[in-house]
């Protein structure tokens, strides 16, 4: 950054509005729950789960914002990053029962690794066989990427079968806190801190390296980016490999917080994630961050207090953010 | 901007695909004749009413250019309708009426009302949006099994003149027997092919021009005058309240309708499939699309299991000639024709 920066014109002051939501609903849901404590665990609870979205939907708006290629297929590296950990899961079935806290964050550690490298050299491919022939056709692409994942959902099941597959998380991560009378389950921490991870990561290369830079410049303005001698085409395929893995990564978290692996859970994720896409503002990062906590924090207090009606309360809270913001919470600007 | 065919004739269509489609027809109303016993009956009351549910899914897709994941929703609504009526109010013709007119009105209100959402943003949006809207709706009608059943689904009775234990006249016609069971099969076609040539009828009138014109280039179409939005709205509407038709008669051939034989997305994928194999935006094609999907979960099962057993030895390959994994085959079918041959079959068949 040099001096020129004092003359560049200044954007737009930044929009807070959004980012105030999310405290407002937690507020407007305290009286409504009633108890403090149940508030403070379903809060802790809509927190991780928001984390873990986050960290799938992100590859998915960004690789959109860049080269305007929505991936319906997103959801295949979901779950195969999640059955990849199974790779490293199974065999070391000992580590992760073993009362030893290094052993379990070990085989943590390896799952995620092992689930992320998989998918994104998956991403790879899919990006070469799939996306790059259709490219700046929409019609084909969403057709394409959905048929990607129906076939990777019956890969799957060709590899492990069709039946649900329990994942157990690693010993030190089980059971609960308890502070005072609250409990807050550990590996919903855990769930929060590898977000904020991500989320720190992530906000550091777009913003503080040159990487960053491009990926911003590529998502505002693409043309005037290649003109300038930059390959955005090589640029997006680094952004879906690394969106793939971020699913990949997702997907793991996912599956253990659940412990559980389906199939399915490719398509059931896909459609969580691009409502949490949708309100955000399809290519925003942030919008897509402060999406993933709305819908998780409604979908927990709504499944407290009215199960039944959960699924639709996720619909609702899209309507309501497109009537407020039709392009969504942060509409991503789009130039030439 | 999103072209299926760079290449579209304005006359008349192909005549091997329209003699192949009214063969298909022909056959379709002797299947009580030709074939015995209850298992064609049946495989050809599911490929008429998914003829009308594919083809309603070509005017959005192949006609407008549009996509949407709800199309299945749609036809459960009319399944529930038909379903909800014939519990509730007894087997009469008019329970079905009211079930039928209730679900068209829903199904029409609901359309209109994702379409006034997504339709005004992009195209893209409403794929999207219709995908949420689908599945959230299939959980909530499990979830709400005081009023459809939930996983169990409804079953219910028909208006005694479709019963299979009504006879049609005492002795056998053509060696047939003739039961309210075949009066059903033929009410079931009767209505598909009129729905049928209906949509030829929409797709051939100014307003399908229209549509294809706003599928080849909406912008132009705009300059032109034309309201884009109302059209799509229209349309949409249009296919919504055809589904839900559709789904009628599905609860009226199956006398029950549940989660699996309606609202599920492997009923989506079977649209998707038999639109984009047999063809996009002929209507013909959906139709031979649905034939060939149908005949094929009949019937190819079987062949698959042979080459399971074949290939038992080996590694990895039985698992994948499982006969419940032909969808994967289809996928991967579906992935190269949208490639290779974005007009299907129909298409295939144009330029020989």
């Amino acid at each position: 950054m040099t001096q020129a920066d004092v003359a560049l014109p200044k954007g737009p002051p930044r929009d807070w509005v959004p980012v105030l939501l999310v405290p407002a609903l937690m507020l407007l849901a305290w009286p409504l729950v009633g108890s403090t404590t149940s508030w403070i665990t379903l809060t802790v609870a809509g927190l991780a789960m928001g984390m873990m979205i986050f960290v799938m939907a992100s590859g998915l708006t960004l690789v959109f914002g860049l080269m305007d290629v929505l991936n319906f297929g997103h959801g295949a590296f979901i779950a195969f990053g999640a059955y990849v950990a199974l790779i490293v899961a199974r065999p070391l079935a000992g580590w992760i029962d073993a009362p030893v806290p290094l052993l379990n964050g070990a085989v943590f550690v390896l799952m995620i690794l092992v689930a992320m490298a998989v998918a994104g050299v998956g991403g790879l491919v899919f990006e070469r066989v799939l996306v790059r022939p259709v490219y700046g056709q929409h019609l084909r692409q969403i057709l394409v990427t959905m048929g990607g994942l129906i076939v990777a959902q019956q890969l799957i099941i060709v590899l492990w079968g069709p039946v649900q597959v329990t994942l157990m998380v690693p010993a030190a991560f089980r059971g609960a806190l308890v502070l005072g009378n609250v409990a807050i389950e550990r590996y919903r921490l855990l769930a929060i801190l590898v977000g904020l991870v991500v989320l720190a990561v992530m906000l550091l290369v777009l913003n503080r390296t040159r990487l960053g830079l491009l990926i911003r410049a590529g998502v505002q303005n693409r043309e005037m980016v290649e003109a300038l001698g930059y390959r955005v085409r090589r640029l997006f395929v680094g952004v879906f490999m690394a969106g793939s893995a971020l699913s990949g990564l997702g997907g793991v978290m996912w599956a253990l917080y659940r412990e559980a692996l389906t199939p399915t859970m490719g398509l059931d994720v896909t459609v969580l994630v691009f409502i949490v896409v949708i309100i955000g503002g399809l290519g925003s990062v942030g919008g897509c961050f402060i999406g993933a906590l709305l819908v998780a924090l409604t979908a927990n207090y709504v499944g407290f207090l009215a199960p039944r009606v959960a699924a639709a309360t996720n619909i609702l809270l899209m309507v309501l953010v497109l009537l407020w913001r039709a392009q969504g919470l942060y509409p991503v600007v789009k130039r030439g | 901007m999103t072209a299926v065919s760079p290449r579209r004739r304005g006359g008349g269509e192909n005549p091997v695909a329209i003699g192949l489609v009214a063969l298909i027809f022909v056959v379709l109303a002797l299947v009580p004749f030709l074939f015995a016993g209850s298992q064609p009956l049946n495989v050809g009351a599911k490929i008429c009413y998914f003829i009308v549910l594919a083809a309603s899914f070509d005017l959005l897709l192949g006609y407008t250019g549009i996509v949407s994941f709800a199309h299945a929703m749609f036809f459960g609504i009319g399944g529930y309708g038909a379903g909800l009526a014939l519990t509730h109010l007894g087997p009469s013709w008019g329970a079905l009426l009211a079930g039928t007119a209730g679900a068209l009105v829903f199904a029409l209100l609901l359309a209109l009302l994702i379409g006034f959402f997504s339709l005004r943003v992009r195209a893209i949006f409403f794929a999207m949006i219709t995908l949420a809207i689908a599945s959230a709706f299939a959980i909530l009608a499990s979830q709400l099994s005081f009023i459809t059943g939930g996983e169990d689904g409804l079953s219910f009775s028909l208006p005694a003149v479709l019963s299979p234990g009504h006879r049609l006249f005492a002795g056998p016609i053509l060696g047939v027997r003739l039961s309210g069971r075949h009066l059903a099969y033929w009410f079931v076609f009767a209505v598909s092919l009129l729905l049928f040539l209906a949509m030829r009828r929409v797709v051939g009138s100014p307003f399908g021009r229209v549509l294809q014109a706003i599928r080849e280039n909406e912008f132009r179409a705009e300059a032109l005058g034309y309201r884009t939005l109302v059209y799509r709205l229209v349309v949409n509407g249009l296919a919504a309240m055809i589904a839900a038709l559709a789904g009628v008669l599905c609860a009226i051939w199956l006398r029950y309708t549940g989660p699996d034989t309606t609202l599920s997305f492997d009923i989506m994928l079977d649209i998707l499939l038999m639109v984009v194999i047999g063809g996009m935006g002929t209507l013909y094609g959906a139709v031979i699309g649905a034939v060939l999907l149908i005949l094929a979960e009949s019937y190819l099962r079987a062949l698959m299991g042979g080459l399971a057993a074949a290939t038992a030895g080996l590694p990895l390959l039985p698992q994948l000639f499982d006969p419940d994994r032909w969808l994967l085959w289809l996928g991967i079918l579906f992935i190269l024709c949208v490639y290779f041959f974005p007009l299907g079959i129909v298409g295939r068949l144009r330029r020989g």
